[in-house]
Order: C-alpha cells, then sequence, then structure tokens
C-alpha cells in the first residue's frame, strides 16, 4: 500500500524532493531515507515540493530538523514549497516560517537558490 | 437538559502503520458531529500524537500491546480518552518546547504533548502505575462569536 510517495528530481545542483500523501510517524522514515541518500551525495540545495502532501504530524516534521543544522553547516538548505492550507497550518503551530523559506511555487524556491 | 452521553470505541494494536487508521476513525466521529474542516484537523492531528506518545514512549514499540481509544460526545464537548497499559510519564514536568532543543522535544514526546495542548482545549493526564495511563483531550462546540453546528 503506498500511502505515502517520496519522488526526487535534480536539476543541476538543485534536487527537488516530492512528497505525496500523508508524512506521520510511520511513514516518517521514508522521507528521512531520500534526505540522507541526498545528504550522502553531497546535494544539499534541497527544495521539498509539498503540493501532494496532505498531512503531516511533529513526526514529519522531525525529519526536516534532523537534517536542517547538518544541511545548512554544508552551505546547503532545505527551501519548502506549496504546502496546502491545512499543512502550513501545522507549521505555523512549530513555528516553521521563521526556521524555513516557504514559497507558493516550487520555480520560487530553485530560483532563489540561484540568485544567491 | 439531556446529559447523554454517545460514545464510540476503538481498540486497536499500538502500530504507527495503524495511524491512519486512528486518525479516519476519530475525524469521522468529529466530521459527523458537526466540526468544521479546521477544527477536524486538529482533533486529527492531537489523536496522532497522542497515539504516537504511546506507541513510541509508552510501549516503546512492542507491537503486541492495544490502545483504547474512546470518543465521548455529549451536549456540549467532543471527548477523546486514550488509554494505554504501557510505561507512565508526568505530562506536567513537559514545559513548552523551545526550538532549539526541537529534536530533544521530539525524542521524549514533549512536542506531540505541546501540539495536542495548543490543538485542544483540555489535555489531561491520568496515570496509574503498573494499571493504565489515560490522555483526555477535550474540544467544546460552541465558541466565542461562532456556534458550531452540533448533529448527533
Amino acid at each position: 500500500m503506498n500511502d505515502f510517495i517520496v519522488k526526487r528530481k535534480d536539476a543541476d545542483d538543485v534536487s527537488i524532493v516530492y512528497l505525496k500523501g500523508y508524512l506521520d510517524a510511520h511513514t516518517a522514515p521514508d522521507f528521512e531515507n531520500a534526505l540522507q541518500d541526498l545528504v550522502d551525495e553531497n546535494r544539499v540545495r534541497i527544495v521539498v515540493n509539498l503540493a501532494e502532501l496532505t498531512y503531516i504530524s511533529s513526526a514529519g516534521l522531525g525529519v526536516f530538523m534532523g537534517f536542517i543544522e547538518d544541511i545548512r553547516n554544508k552551505k546547503g538548505d532545505i527551501k519548502l514549497a506549496e504546502p496546502n492550507d491545512k499543512v502550513f497550518r501545522v507549521f505555523d503551530l512549530l513555528g516553521f516560517p521563521v526556521l524555513y523559506e516557504i514559497f507558493k511555487k516550487e520555480e520560487e524556491a530553485i530560483e532563489k537558490y540561484r540568485s544567491s | 437538559m439531556e446529559n447523554k452521553v454517545k460514545s464510540y470505541l476503538l481498540k486497536i494494536p499500538g502500530q504507527t502503520d495503524n495511524l491512519e487508521l486512528i486518525r479516519n476513525f476519530v475525524s469521522g466521529i468529529a466530521k459527523k458531529v458537526g466540526f468544521d474542516e479546521e477544527d477536524t484537523n486538529k482533533i486529527e492531528l492531537a489523536i496522532d500524537e497522542a497515539c504516537t506518545n504511546v506507541i513510541e514512549h509508552a510501549y516503546q514499540h512492542d507491537e503486541s500491546q492495544d490502545i483504547d481509544i474512546a470518543v465521548k460526545i455529549d451536549y456540549n464537548k467532543f471527548t477523546i480518552v486514550v488509554a494505554d497499559r504501557g510505561r507512565s510519564f508526568d505530562m506536567d514536568e513537559v514545559e513548552i518546547p523551545d526550538m532549539s532543543s526541537y529534536l530533544a522535544e521530539l525524542r521524549v514526546g514533549g512536542l506531540g504533548i505541546y501540539l495536542m495542548r495548543t490543538l485542544m482545549d483540555e489535555v489531561d493526564y491520568h496515570s496509574k502505575p503498573g494499571e493504565k495511563n489515560e490522555v483526555t483531550m477535550v474540544k467544546y462546540f460552541l465558541k466565542k462569536g461562532k456556534k458550531a453546528k452540533k448533529k448527533a
């Protein structure tokens, strides 16, 4: 049963990770593995496209937090794109907008890397 | 005033792959009794956080243990009781997490508790050591300036 699917697309030095379905304590390890792969390959300019993410809990938020420091130390980042209202409200509850750049469109997030 | 309580009960193995079923069960009832989308989403997240804490901390991933979830509807409120027979912890010791110790909080279930308290109107924790632990979460139907439609 595919309740959560992670896909990845590499565009030059930026990698876009697409999350589909729900991100909870059960599915968080899949997302974790995807980010770990990117870090292992030293691909640290990351955009996470949340357009098809229907749900997130603190377990999902914890995956971001587990990687962000290391990635930023490597001069990379995790930028978020296209969260729906439900997902954004959860981000907001835990202060994510202060910690992460959140974009309405994937292209804007990628562009932010290009222009910095 | 009618003081009838309707109960919906779920006994389910404490496994993370059951979290979706648990969310569907509880949010389904929330929708049925008339909560709007935002409140239903809050209830859904609160039950997820409560049960994740049971699985990870009370049961430490022992999948042979069940979680008992009771949803109770009365005239003015929606109550969820999550009961487990695992390790207890002192909820009162948990403070509002600060982001610099986010990961530490995540590890000890503090974030889940913080979320539960933010999402629901009341959260209480009772523990009978060696017997069972119960988290009770309440959301009231009527809010200031906003009348929820309660359907039975």
